[in-house]
């Protein structure tokens, strides 16, 4: 496979991702706020933010003007729109290498987002849109594993897919779990509808919200799809498929990085964690992700001519 | 030239409202105002829809064109650059023996024209058998010095040709221009196919009509047939996706199964050529490159290319990949060389054309450039080596200005123009906001060469939308028809 095609189907994939995550993160707490809390609006505002690893914005925040321009403003680089456009000129970089039913899906989806943002006059219309993207995502998914050859293009875009998750869910969890003592309820049933993991989460510890098990689910849960170690997993088992059709010698220091990601997470305890302190811990996790995004670009996209030669 | 006098309004019924029958040659009435019997089937399923309808199958089609991003460029605006490509709804039908003629002429002209390129770029014998003067072949801007000696497979210079056809109004094809180069349009002859089946299944069946699905193959083998024994890793040279054409070069890797590549994903390394793959370099054999000549590589052509492959002539040169087409056979379908075409199949062949050239004046020739400049509102006037309608001067519908315009520029440079009497297109009937008027068309094949000659029985026809307007290209407001050879 061109190196330019794998690289951008990763990059379609990390920003379609990115689009989903920041849906359901908004969604979520979109519902919340229309409860009254003790904190304040703008302080729960600078928690989303936050939580989506965005630098905060300064002085006051309209709730409206915030929620349509991380919707709709598509020349703002954490919006909505702007990672589907990104995610769509990705696509059509390699319309090729994708399927039909893809590339018409991500596109339609695309038209709506730009047609809705030039509109967004009503309170309701943002949420039009985030309900869209997330429908729009599910419906991605499902034909990307449906219609397209699971092969090494493939891999590629589950690698893209779970390094965007194992990348933003530790952001997320972060935000949440530096203050866990002003949290309230209402913010931990938050926490856990921006991964979609409330029922989840309920089937495994019921409904009691205790700030460990939440971590310990959202953190090390093998089984769960939005949990850090389920997205670190199914990355390693991308990076192995690939490592396996190329024949690039390098492949193996790539998995040697994830292996050592997976087994940390494998063998954690979250007791351990909790003591060593939650944010060390999801420090560490993005860090080992940034460095294994560093090393697959490195062996796999932009490696020297003159050692390819070589080999 | 046509005045609404010559027009006759016959009665027509119910979606044919006042279809204007004129002068130039109707592909489905004749003069009478009969349909011609290969229109029958869709003539009568025309009078039986209510034009709802039709009105519904076209927003479908539409549609299903959008979604699937089938889309052109148009350079030179600003906004709304990325368009659909306009399409019509109504099929344009070719009879069995009107293709067999237009067959047997496309594949006679490519014959001669591969063999005219192979004497230019090595022995010359027709310029010293003085059939075409030298100095207009090396005066081309397509002319390619750097080819002269260098032998290619087969010989075969051009493996794929979009030759455009016009009908006269006396019913028969002649040949408007040829594209030689990296001609387009493919993509949108076998998509719109898909959609017509979608929308009348029930006419296909019973119209007979021929099969164009198997174009990609066709391709593959003729690219196929072009590899050196033993190797045939072959991959398509694409500018990108900024390109007007991306959407067709990705369409077909696709249905090929190649590679796409772009020049940022070849690498030459002793005259190799090798793309960048996620297992290392790969070696490639053949490149059906979709970039013009000059930006192919820029150690060899123009030096501010940034989308050809550094290194890629010498490659070329020495034998170890082969480029289709061969860089320089746009010296054949430069319009000036265009005019001797009939004496170049007459001088390789030993045969009469089987179809005409529309006649062409040389601005070179002081007589006939007198003439033309004189009358320019009776000609339509071409820049030599442009393409896709831009740097033309349609002399009845140009302004005075323009007309000064273009007679300075004549003067200036005759060898960069030529002239050609305005000629009516034949007109097919289109659906146009609720009525089914006549506009103007032609019709585009396309002609595979490699180890033989193939076509595939259909092309692209394009409609000039505008009420009135010749200019069919995608680019000036064009549109497109699918087109239906019938079995018989």
């Amino acid at each position: 496979m061109l190196s330019r095609v794998a690289d951008s189907l990763y990059w379609m994939s990390r920003y379609f991702e990115r689009a989903n995550h920041c849906a359901r993160v908004l969604e979520a707490n979109h519902n919340l706020m229309l409860n009254p809390s003790k904190l304040s609006t703008e302080e729960r505002w600078h928690r989303i933010t936050e939580s989506l690893g965005i630098a905060p914005a300064a002085g006051g925040i309209d709730p409206h003007n915030a929620m349509v321009k991380l919707t709709s403003d598509a020349g703002y680089e954490s919006s909505l729109a702007f990672c589907i456009a990104e995610s769509r000129e990705n696509a059509g970089q390699v319309r090729e290498q994708i399927s039909s039913e893809m590339w018409e899906g991500l596109n339609s989806l695309y038209h709506k987002v730009t047609k809705a943002g030039a509109k967004p006059e009503t309170d309701s219309d943002p949420m039009r849109l985030v309900a869209a993207v997330r429908e729009g995502s599910y419906q991605f998914h499902g034909m990307t594993d449906a219609t397209m050859n699971h092969g090494e293009g493939w891999q590629f875009i589950q690698l893209g897919k779970y390094m965007e998750r194992s990348c933003a869910l530790p952001v997320l969890l972060d935000a949440y779990f530096s203050r866990v003592r002003e949290a309230d309820t209402l913010d931990w049933v938050g926490l856990l509808a921006s991964c979609a993991a409330f029922e989840s989460y309920c089937k495994v510890y019921t409904a009691e919200l205790r700030p460990d098990s939440m971590a310990e689910f959202l953190l090390l849960n093998p089984e769960f799809p939005y949990s850090v170690r389920y997205a670190v997993e199914r990355m390693g088992a991308a990076i192995a498929a690939i490592s396996q059709t190329s024949f690039t010698k390098a492949g193996g220091r790539i998995e040697r990085i994830a292996g050592r990601l997976r087994a940390s997470l494998a063998y954690a305890q979250i007791a351990e964690i909790m003591i060593g302190g939650v944010h060390r811990y999801l420090d560490d996790v993005i860090k080992q992700c940034n460095s294994l995004h560093a090393a697959v670009h490195m062996v796999y996209i932009d490696y020297p001519i003159q050692s390819a030669l070589e080999a | 030239m046509s005045t609404p006098a010559q027009f006759a309004h016959l009665p027509m019924p119910a979606p044919f409202g006042d279809y204007a029958l004129g002068p130039p040659y109707d592909e489905m009435f004749r003069a009478n105002g009969r349909p011609r019997t290969h229109y029958r089937n869709l003539y009568t399923q025309l009078l039986n829809l209510p034009s709802e309808e039709l009105y519904r199958f076209k927003k479908e089609a539409d549609l299903s064109f959008f979604n699937q991003g089938i889309t052109f460029t148009v350079y030179g605006r600003a906004e709304g650059t990325e368009q659909i490509f306009p399409h019509d709804l109504l099929p344009r039908i070719v009879t069995s023996s009107e293709w067999a003629t237009i067959e047997r002429g496309l594949i006679q002209r490519i014959t001669a024209l591969n063999l005219f390129l192979a004497d230019v770029y090595h022995d010359r014998r027709i310029v010293k058998d003085r059939v075409i003067p030298g100095e207009i072949i090396y005066t081309c801007k397509h002319f390619r010095r750097q080819m002269q000696g260098v032998r290619v497979p087969r010989d075969v210079y051009i493996s794929v040709a979009g030759t455009d056809l016009i009908r006269i109004p006396d019913g028969r094809f002649v040949v408007l221009e040829d594209n030689l180069r990296v001609p387009s349009g493919v993509s949108y002859m076998l998509t719109s196919r898909k959609v017509m089946k979608q929308i009348f299944p029930a006419l296909f069946r019973k119209c007979g009509v021929r099969p164009i699905e198997q174009y990609s193959q066709e391709l593959l083998s003729t690219l196929r047939s072009l590899a050196p024994e033993g190797r045939s890793t072959i991959v398509l040279l694409t500018p990108g996706n900024y390109n007007s054409a991306y959407f067709e070069h990705a369409f077909l890797a696709r249905q090929m199964g190649i590679e796409l590549v772009e020049g940022r994903d070849l690498v030459v390394h002793d005259n190799t050529v090798y793309m960048r793959t996620t297992s290392g370099l790969q070696r490639v054999d053949v490149i059906y490159r979709r970039v013009d000549d000059d930006f192919v590589d820029p150690l060899a052509f123009r030096a501010d290319s940034t989308l050809g492959v550094a290194g890629l002539f010498n490659a070329y040169r020495a034998g170890n990949v082969v480029l289709a087409n061969a860089l320089g056979s746009g010296v054949a379908d430069d319009k000036a060389i265009y005019s001797y075409v009939p004496k170049i199949i007459r001088y390789y062949l030993d045969e009469d054309p089987i179809l005409d050239n529309v006649e062409t004046f040389l601005m070179t020739d002081r007589a006939q450039r007198d003439e033309v400049c004189g009358n320019l509102e009776k000609y339509v006037v071409k820049a030599v080596g442009e393409s896709g309608g831009y740097g033309m001067l349609i002399g009845p519908h140009s302004s005075r200005e323009q007309q000064a315009e273009f007679r300075e520029k004549i003067l200036a440079d005759p060898r960069n123009y030529i002239a050609q009497p305005t000629i009516t297109l034949s007109a097919a009937p289109c659906f146009m906001n609720g009525r089914i008027e006549p506009r103007h068309v032609d019709l585009r094949p396309y002609v595979l060469f490699g180890e033989k000659a193939t076509i595939v029985p259909g092309g692209l026809t394009r409609v000039a939308l505008r009420q009135g307007s010749l200019v069919v290209n995608s680019s000036q407001g064009g549109g497109s028809k699918d087109t239906w050879v019938l079995q018989n």
